[in-house]
């Protein structure tokens, strides 16, 4: 894509020295340019102030526990003992879980929009999965209240039990609530993400990838499967970040569905704790600088957790497409 | 045993793009499984009272969520207001004026933004806003969705931009305008359908979080006034209501879902129609 600016600097070739700076600032170039650079880089205040609350208002809870902050189990705020291991635990399972769901789902779904389907209902159905990205995601915790834990603790919850019981994370009671719930819940809120950028991405893989393999007795599936998935695997790696990214960071619907018990257990019927769910629920109960201080913490160590994956995943995206052939 | 390998080959390859196909449609059906669901079980619970009644104290049936609606309303009023402008101005940036090293940075660090998950935002918006005056307010909730909403108003007003031709801000110069009266009068006019809508789009997703309320506008029973006290929300009248251990609250919070989603739903549906028709715009 031309981008303007060389157009335009093609065009008019600058002026020297000051008379021109002059003459830009009259007629509002420079005034133009300087102002829409101040709130470009306000973004970057934003973040850089960001990072700096989190940091200050956490600064109580790091210097009292240290690094030890991440390796311990104890969680208890009448005697001021703040430990994340247990939110970190949880956080990490659902998450896991979610992907374990998600990324089949998502990339089959994907395959069949980006090499299937004709490309009008292709078109239609990522319209569509757009949407169910949009939905919010406490309307997605309502959904886990009433239709998932009761399903989880008469159907799902059962069926896996008298099937692969026998697993030590299929073991223990089942409450209905849980990593398992919790999981599942964010898998559905997940497969929107991995469909939509797996399936830009697959479209992105050249048809000569197709037809070469095609032409030497490929099967119209082993095409995909050993020559265009590979092809896309970068760009779908960062779809899978991405989802995780959110998984990890999302705050309503795990709190409305995980059970609120920062216990580390083997069991995914099992209630547990998620980072984002401990600061929803406790954060405007918590009494005393300290206690408000371990949950700012969290909240960073979230913050850091996201963060660099997200920024893997951009990287990811970027060059996929750009080795595609495609300028991002 | 060729043929049995080929017969292999080619049941493998029915059965599994089979199974993609049912992939596909299964993610969709849950797309009206959730519409289905909320449309039952909300419309049931919908009434007059719903819109124009305070809630009942706890215990008593009945009343509505109004001032939560009205509340909504005032925090995205307050999102748009604050960030809006930053966004729009900072798209402009990217797309007319950025350089080769710092628009990178600036659109990389908008992406991660972006990213950072919506409690995060609100445990920020605390520290700017609740800390210093040691109340919640209804700024403070406005302020955690204002930041919200600029990196996703940045990359859309910069992709509309970018895709008004070179030719026409070529001929806006020929004919002697500067740079800047380019941009205000042909660039920015060209483009100003997408940019609304992905404006639009922005605000229909901070409509519908709840985690950075929770403790920036937190909650209130009553109508609130000015800016400066707690306001209640739709989002956060939904996870009150649902996690209650009230059947009447539990009928409240579907219906509120309803609203919820038919708005965020429709603002979206609109949007990306308008969107589809001009061409290419990637929502992630």
């Amino acid at each position: 894509m031309a981008t303007s600016a060389t157009a335009m600097d093609r065009a008019a070739p600058p002026e020297s020295g000051l008379r021109a700076f002059v003459h830009r600032w009259r007629n509002g170039d420079e005034v133009a340019h300087v102002i829409t650079l101040v709130f470009a880089a306000g973004i970057l205040l934003i973040t850089s102030l960001l990072v700096y609350e989190l940091w200050i208002n956490s600064s109580l809870s790091r210097s009292k526990f240290g690094l030890m902050f991440f390796w311990t189990r104890v969680w208890d705020p009448v005697a001021g003992d703040f430990g994340a291991l247990p939110f970190i635990y949880g956080t990490l399972v659902t998450s896991v879980v979610a992907l374990v769901i998600a990324v089949p789902l998502g990339l089959a779904a994907a395959i069949f929009l980006a090499e299937l389907a004709p490309r009008t209902l292709s078109d239609a159905i990522a319209f569509l999965i757009d949407l169910l990205a949009a939905v919010p995601s406490v309307i997605y915790g309502l959904l886990g209240i009433f239709i998932v834990v009761p399903l989880m603790r008469r159907v799902i919850g059962p069926a896996l039990k008298s099937t692969l019981g026998f697993l030590p994370v299929f073991k223990g009671p089942n409450y209905g609530v849980g990593f398992l719930t919790a999981g599942i819940v964010l898998a559905i809120m997940v497969v929107p993400f991995i469909i939509s950028v797996s399936r830009e991405v697959l479209l992105t893989v050249p048809r000569e990838q197709r037809e070469a393999a095609l032409g030497i007795g490929a099967t119209r599936w082993e095409a995909t499967w050993q020559v265009v998935v590979p092809w896309a695997r970068t760009g779908i790696m960062g779809s899978v970040f991405l989802a995780l990214a959110r998984a990890l960071g999302e705050t309503m619907a795990v709190t409305m569905v995980i059970g609120n018990d920062p216990k580390i257990v083997t069991s995914l019927f099992a209630p547990g704790y998620t980072i984002a769910a401990v600061i929803a629920n406790e954060f405007t109960e918590a009494t005393g600088n300290l206690y408000l201080n371990a949950l700012i913490e969290l909240g960073l160590v979230l913050f850091l957790m996201t963060f660099i994956l997200n920024g893997l995943a951009r990287l990811l995206i970027v060059a996929t497409e750009r080795g595609g052939g495609h300028p991002a | 045993m060729s043929d049995l390998r080929l017969a292999w080959r080619k049941g493998l390859n029915v059965v599994m793009l089979t199974l993609t196909g049912v992939a596909a449609f299964a993610v969709v059906a849950v797309l009206f499984l959730i519409l289905g669901y909320l449309i039952w079980n909300g419309g049931k619970s919908l009434n007059w009272d719903f819109f124009t009644k305070l809630p009942k104290p706890v215990g008593e049936t009945g009343g509505g969520m109004a001032n939560a609606i009205v509340g909504s309303l005032k925090l995205l009023f307050l999102a748009a207001v604050i960030g809006l402008p930053v966004g729009l101005m900072a798209g402009v940036y990217l797309a007319e004026f950025g350089g080769k090293t710092f628009s990178f940075v600036t659109r990389y660090t908008t992406d991660l933004l972006n990213g950072v998950p919506s409690i995060v935002m609100g445990i920020f918006a605390y520290a700017l806003v609740v800390l210093p005056v040691k109340h919640f307010s209804t700024v403070a909730g406005g302020v955690a969705l204002a930041i919200m909403v600029v990196p996703v108003t940045v990359r859309s007003t910069e992709e509309f931009l970018r895709a008004v031709p070179a030719s026409m801000r070529e001929g806006s110069m020929a004919l002697g305008a500067s740079k800047w009266r380019t941009i205000a009068r042909v660039v920015i006019p060209a483009a100003s359908g997408g940019i609304i809508t992905g404006m639009l789009l922005a605000l229909a997703r901070v409509a519908g979080e709840t985690a950075p309320l929770l403790f920036t506008a937190f909650s209130n029973r009553y109508w609130s006034e000015g800016w400066s006290q707690p306001i209640a929300s739709l989002p956060v009248m939904i996870y009150t209501y649902a996690i209650a251990p009230y059947e009447d609250w539990h009928r409240q919070a579907w219906a509120a879902g309803l609203v919820l989603l038919a708005l965020v739903l429709l603002a979206n549906l609109g949007c990306r129609l308008v969107l589809n028709r001009r061409g290419n715009y990637r929502s992630v």
